[in-house]
């Protein structure tokens, strides 16, 4: 069915308008969605490397298979709307319809985007209570992960991080590795100014905040390298401050924290006592 | 102006003598070295502990406090208190007639404000965009650097800091100032003076800021981190007084917008007349005026723990950098409202205009702006996700963060409904409030991701964010404050600008601002962190990429300024009262508008909004006769 460009004009036939946007839109979203959902979600950051990397992958695919209908909506309507309410010509002054309110449009608006807010933040909610999604809690965390734990402090200074293993004796490499299958429980804090311990392919962003014990919970699974970077701004080389860390099975962590004692071992009488806990101590406060 | 007037003006050396913008340079240099010596009078050992580099911190701060005073001085802010003080009576307006010398001094027309802010905002927006450029000129290569890393962290954070400081009063300035007067009927603000005052403060702000490089620059970027701030060397001090002296100006400009709205409008103008634009600078200036004393406490905090030894935000002194934190995000957050909401507000007051409707679902678009605007303040440390703050506010955050939504999709349901079998005009103005809602849409629904805590954890402090904000205030702000200025300079100076080269600025801009930023998530996915001087070397494809099209965005910027000059200077072709068919005051007006606006104080009987329902007149041209105030 053909219409002239000018048919916002006639009264009749608006309804015409809003079923073909309607409907074009119906389409365009049942096409997408499974697209974004099936095709991209897998690709989707930060990978699988831990059960909270997974968690994240979930969460990004959710919500970006919740915001493909949405842009679906808008491009339709934009397309759809300039092609088909243009003007004659760009001197063409002709009034369109007086259109001041609607009030089922404006209701439906409303409780549509009501809705759909709540159940992003109660998603969001949901997923951060069940496991900390790798996330920075503070010394005090919100959602803890019980079971086989390795502790582990993450050190940031200026500009690097380094790694103790409180339970091997106090002792600090500038490499991280983490045995596989295990639940890591990282304290992050710093020397000096404000690092952030990012982890990407764990799925683990913490603040390393001066005198103050930033925990995170996380899962490891099979081995892999991950990248590890500073995520906040800490002066001169913060765009250097990068490593890559590794899960390995838990028998060859076992031997590479041998070898690493070894190397210790030489600088250990030099640490002192207080090395087997943290320095600085963290104040047990945030905020 | 005809020969005989110029012929007893006199001599123009002796027209420079006075106060006006040279005198005020020149009393900003005597100040300054009147501070610097005085400080090093009270604590010159600090010279013995910075011999290296002989400055104390205490000279810089105290040489620009002087500079400005002194700068302030010349400029003739100190007469008229001066001059009450001896018992002169009281007066409303300064210079408010006079050539071109209007511009260049304390003017206290609204109008003459307005286009100072057009040209002032420019010139140090423009510096930004240089550093946007060279910031991507060093990313094109992951291992060669061209610049140092130090000045390379300078630029960025001149970069950002420069922009945000700035384009706060990058609409509410030229925009606010000259049109909220006329669109309320009004002859002037409500505080002429103090208009004045923003301006200025926020001039010297900006050479206070690009000094930073003389002093080392500042490693911080613009959000400026304790301890980090701390830590950093002198120029630390120039984006500290930069920032402050942006947040007085953001301050008192809120202030005389918000007094001048409340009490000076025009008989008949009631709230649900009130153009859309003036509730977008009503709800953008409660933000400024309730935000910005947070951040000039804070940056004053952050000052005195460099100069007096104090620790606010020493953490091994009992401090706390996420007492900064808190500070700076629950100022920084209302600020990038500050940013979009008068983006809001241009882009539904020039839609019915263009697509020739009345605005739809008035009421609802007044609450969604100041939705926005309440809610801001309640948002802020959706910032600190992972900040290692007590966790326990986590969910609230969250939930907050993202009701934001629900205010801002009134104005896209509003701005969508507007257009809906409208007769829509492709006119320059247009296409920017239409690419706004693209722009928006893409960094709105990005936001998403950062606001849900467990994805932010992917996001956060990554390219994404920054993507995710460039979408949002470059694309929100900067195109709808060059629909504005397409819209509006024609009524302001009263020559068109070029049609042609406008599409090709808006066509090659829109493009190039998508095909660079777009590809900046797919980097924050990939690993890449903010303000980094290197990146992965797989990373360098895509970096490269984004590096062209942001120099071609920036050649757009070219081509709009190449526009400007163009129109404005050598083609001059006179603008016609209303170009654009337009049913808002300001366009009933001569172009450009009369130094009293009105001949009479307008009684309105309508909004201006009434496309399509006859030919109700907006103002009954019978009201209080001219000179009330």
């Amino acid at each position: 069915m053909s219409t002239p460009a000018n048919a916002g004009q006639s009264s009749a036939g608006w309804t015409v308008h809003a079923k073909r946007v309607l409907i074009a839109w119906l389409v365009l979203s049942a096409i997408a969605t499974p697209l974004v959902w099936f095709v991209l979600g897998p690709h989707l950051p930060p990978g699988k490397g831990s059960v909270q990397a997974d968690g994240q992958v979930f969460d990004n695919t959710v919500l970006t298979a919740f915001v493909t209908p949405i842009i679906s909506l808008l491009l339709v309507f934009f397309v759809y709307a300039l092609i088909q309410f243009r003007a004659d010509s760009s001197t063409d002054l002709a009034d369109g319809p007086p259109m001041r309110n609607d009030n089922t449009v404006q209701t439906t608006w409303v409780a549509v985007t009501s809705v759909a807010v709540l159940f992003l933040a109660g998603f969001g909610t949901y997923e951060l209570l069940k496991d900390g999604s790798g996330g920075g809690q503070g010394p005090n965390p919100i959602a803890k992960v019980s079971g086989n734990n390795l502790q582990v402090q993450v050190i940031g200074q200026q500009w690097e991080f380094t790694y103790r293993y409180p339970s091997y004796g106090g002792l600090e490499t500038s490499q991280l590795e983490l045995p596989a299958n295990t639940t890591v429980v990282l304290h992050v804090t710093s020397l000096d100014a404000t690092h952030s311990f990012w982890a990407r392919q764990l799925g683990v962003k913490a603040d390393a905040n001066p005198g103050v014990d930033n925990v995170v919970y996380v899962q490891t699974k099979g081995s892999m390298a991950f990248d590890i970077h500073c995520a906040e701004l800490c002066g001169l080389w913060h765009g250097y401050m990068f490593d890559t860390g590794h899960v390995v099975p838990a028998s060859e962590f076992a031997t590479w924290i041998k070898q690493q004692q070894q190397i210790f071992a030489s600088v250990a009488k030099y640490v002192p006592p207080y090395a087997t806990t943290y320095y600085p101590d963290p104040q047990r406060r945030a905020g | 102006m005809s020969t005989a007037a110029v012929e007893v003006r006199p001599p123009v050396w002796r027209r420079l003598v006075g106060f006006n913008l040279l005198t005020g340079i020149i009393l900003g240099v005597v100040g300054w070295y009147a501070g610097w010596y005085l400080a090093h009078a009270i604590s010159a050992a600090s010279l013995d502990f910075f011999a290296d580099i002989d400055y104390n911190e205490l000279s810089i701060v105290l040489a620009y406090l002087f500079g400005v005073i002194g700068f302030l001085v010349g400029l003739g802010f100190l007469n008229y208190p001066i001059a009450r003080l001896r018992g002169y009576p009281p007066s409303l307006r300064e210079k408010e007639t006079g050539g071109i010398g209007r511009y260049f001094g304390l003017c206290t027309d609204h109008k003459v404000v307005g286009i100072q802010y057009l040209i002032g905002i420019g010139v140090f927006v423009f510096i930004g965009g240089v550093n946007a450029m060279l910031i991507r000129a060093e990313l094109l290569s992951p291992t060669r650097e061209l610049f140092p890393a130090g000045t390379y962290l300078t630029i960025v954070g001149i970069h950002g800091t420069m922009m945000m400081g700035m384009m706060t009063s990058g609409i509410l300035g030229p925009f606010g100032n000259y049109l909220v007067p006329l669109m309320i009927g009004a002859r002037r603000m409500a505080f002429p003076r103090v208009e004045a005052l923003t301006f200025w403060l926020l001039m010297a702000g900006g050479v206070i800021l690009e000094t930073t490089i003389f002093f080392g620059g500042f490693p911080t970027g613009w959000t400026g981190y304790a301890p980090l701030n701390i830590q950093a060397n002198a120029g630390m001090v120039c984006y500290i007084l930069f920032f402050a002296l942006v947040g007085i100006s953001m301050c008192l400009l809120g202030l005389n917008m918000i007094v001048t709205i409340l009490t000076m409008r025009a008989p008949g103008l009631t709230w649900t007349r009130l153009p859309i634009f003036v509730w977008g600078v009503l709800s953008t200036s409660t933000l400024m005026v309730l935000a910005a004393p947070v951040l000039i406490a804070t940056l004053l905090m952050a000052l005195l723990d460099r100069t007096a030894q104090t620790s606010f935000f020493i953490p091994s002194q009992g401090g706390s950098s996420y007492l900064y934190e808190n500070l700076f995000w629950f100022f920084g957050h209302p600020e990038v409202y500050v940013l979009a909401l008068p983006g809001f507000g241009i882009v539904l007051e020039l839609l019915p205009v263009f697509a020739r409707k009345p605005l739809w679902g008035y009421r609802l678009a007044v609450a969604g702006m100041m939705g926005v605007a309440l809610l801001s303040f309640f948002v802020w440390q959706h910032h600190l996700f992972v900040s290692g703050m007590n966790a326990d506010l986590r969910p609230f955050y969250i939930l907050s963060t993202e009701l934001i939504s629900i205010p801002t999709g009134f104005t896209f349901l509003c701005g969508m409904m507007t257009i809906w079998r409208g007769r829509i005009r492709y006119t320059v103005p247009m296409l920017f409030c239409l690419a706004w809602f693209f722009n928006f849409l893409i960094g709105g629904l990005t936001g998403v991701f950062l606001s849900d805590a467990p994805s932010d954890v992917t996001t956060h402090g990554s390219f994404f964010s920054m993507a995710h904000f460039h979408y949002t205030i470059m694309g929100g702000l900067v195109f709808t404050f060059f629909a504005g200025l397409y819209y509006w300079v024609p009524k302001m100076t009263g020559f068109m600008l070029n049609e042609r080269l406008g599409k090709i600025h808006f066509w090659s801009m829109f493009v190039f601002f998508n095909l660079t930023f777009f590809p900046l998530f797919i980097a924050g996915f990939f690993g890449q962190p903010r303000r980094v001087v290197t990146y992965p070397k797989n990373l360098q494809f895509l970096n490269d990429w984004v590096s062209v099209c942001a120099f071609v965005l920036g050649a757009s910027m070219l081509v709009f300024v190449f526009n400007f000059v163009k129109s404005m200077l050598f083609d001059r072709v006179p603008a016609p009262a209303n170009p654009w068919g337009s049913k808002s005051i300001e366009f009933q007006l001569p172009s450009p508008v009369p130094v009293h606006d009105f001949d009479r104080i307008p009684v309105f009987s309508g909004d201006p909004y009434g496309y399509g329902e006859g030919p109700t007149p907006l103002v009954v041209p019978a009201g209080a006769p001219a000179g009330r105030d």
